[in-house]
């Protein structure tokens, strides 16, 4: 029983998603699923059913929180967090519109700065995030300058010798 | 030279130099303290963390692996006390060691050679593998009595088990061992390995915020006065995104560790906490 989407997955994640008889051991673990349409083995069984425009638009596959608590407990050790990876990964090059526009915009920015600089800089990630996502300006607001007034938001980046090497790394992984 | 010196490469990782600055304070300071030199990787790089492998399975591996390769040139253990780094650079160790086909990707990627004789390892096992809880009580000038505490460690110390090789992942022990050589008092409550939802802290703030507040409210029905992490993503996910009053702060287990061996150095850290652990300190006479 497999269609493009799930060898598709296999492909990208090793895992084999035919193995799920569904006894939502995941779901009924999975800390975020109350804000889930399809919940993880929901999302398996969808991906049997090569249900890929409704997969890859869900804003499911973007609310994972990649704690892994589905895929210790699989009975049959799929490693359904590297499902997600997958489905993301998936939905971003054949261009889905991410059901969830914010979570990649911050994995997108992170990985800019880290691109540019070699490691993470929050004041830059932060700032821009603010500025380009969906959530409100004013929003934490009072824990950024938290944050910031306790030293721990340094508006320079740190040097490091890494950015040129991690840039090539990064024209690599492509 | 002291034969008790045992030395370790150090990956601070971002967060340490950031957001979770009095971790990486008081993680050098204990350190020292005990004996156990940290020397800092040279040129190390971020490991990619969760958006790496969200939106790219090379880089995900690629950029832990070129930490690797740099800390594998020294031959020391690499101390890795972010729970978020010590997790992808283990993923990427365990590729490294089991998956041929992947390992000849990545070193190719990174033009390097694994040879897998470092180990990558978290803090909390470092104290309890090579020093031990009863040598760290033989180290206590003040216990840390009538506090009390549940431990926290969330999910990427633990999870997978077959990556990690760490702790229990649903009854993990070994921070409760350290936090009882230092006199305090750990309480059993069912969720050390449950979810905070860090992940999604800035994007998808009120999932997280109900994460938080069920977290700290299970810890006050404990009987726990604080929760004690060693994870610089959970520390500030914990006490910024609670709502309950009165707020309950986080400590790192190398702030407490710090303050029961009498570290002067202790005092710096808890401006640090966006929950101001000091009311807590006095009211136990624990802190000047």
């Amino acid at each position: 029983m497999t269609n493009y989407l799930s060898s598709e997955v296999t492909r990208r994640s090793g895992q084999h998603v035919e193995l799920c008889y569904h006894c939502h051991k995941c779901t009924a673990g999975c800390p975020v699923v109350a804000a889930m349409e399809y919940g993880p083995d929901g999302l398996l069984r969808m991906v049997l059913l090569d249900q890929a425009d409704l997969i890859l638009s869900s804003q499911d596959i973007w609310l994972c929180a990649g704690c892994l608590t589905c895929a210790v407990r699989c009975p049959n050790d799929i490693d359904i967090a590297a499902v997600m990876d997958s489905l993301r990964q998936i939905a971003v090059s054949e261009s889905y519109q991410p059901g969830e526009p914010d979570a990649l915009l911050f994995h997108r920015l992170f990985l800019g700065v880290v691109q540019r600089l070699g490691r993470s800089h929050e004041a830059a990630m932060l700032g821009l995030f603010k500025i380009l996502s969906h959530v409100p300006l004013l929003n934490d607001m009072g824990a950024g300058l938290g944050l910031f007034l306790r030293g721990k938001v340094p508006l320079l980046p740190g040097r490091s010798g890494a950015s040129a090497e991690v840039g090539d790394i990064f024209q690599r992984c492509k | 030279m002291n034969p008790e010196l045992k030395n370790y490469t150090y990956y601070p990782g971002c967060s340490l130099h950031s957001t979770g600055l009095e971790y990486g304070l008081s993680t050098r300071a204990v350190f020292s303290h005990l004996g156990l030199e940290l020397t800092e990787l040279p040129d190390w790089n971020c490991c990619g963390a969760s958006s790496a492998h969200a939106l790219n399975h090379k880089l995900a591996y690629a950029l832990p692996a070129r930490n690797i390769a740099l800390a594998q040139k020294f031959g020391r253990d690499l101390v890795t006390p972010c729970a978020a780094c010590f997790n992808r650079m283990k993923t990427t160790d365990y590729a490294l060691r089991t998956n041929q086909a992947q390992r000849a990707e990545i070193e190719s990627i990174v033009e390097f050679k694994y040879t897998g004789e470092i180990d990558i390892r978290p803090v909390l096992g470092v104290l309890y593998e090579d020093y031990q809880p009863d040598r760290i009580a033989s180290q206590v000038r003040r216990p840390l009595r009538g506090l009390k505490v549940v431990t926290y460690y969330g999910c990427l110390l633990v999870r997978p088990p077959q990556v990690t090789q760490f702790d229990d992942p649903d009854d993990p022990k070994i921070m409760a061992e350290l936090l009882q050589a230092i006199g305090s008092q750990v309480m059993n409550w069912s969720h050390a390995t449950d979810c905070c939802g860090a992940g999604l802290s800035l994007s998808k703030s009120t999932i997280v915020q109900a994460l938080v507040s069920r977290l700290i409210s299970r810890a006050r029905e404990a009987g726990a006065d604080a929760l004690v992490t060693a994870c610089p993503l959970c520390q500030v996910n914990l006490e910024m995104r609670q709502t309950e009053r009165p707020n309950m702060p986080s400590f790192y287990i190398t702030e407490l560790l710090g303050l029961a061996f009498g570290l002067p150095q202790a005092r710096t850290w808890w401006n640090k906490h966006l929950v101001d652990p000091r009311p807590l300190l006095h009211f136990l006479g624990l802190a000047e």
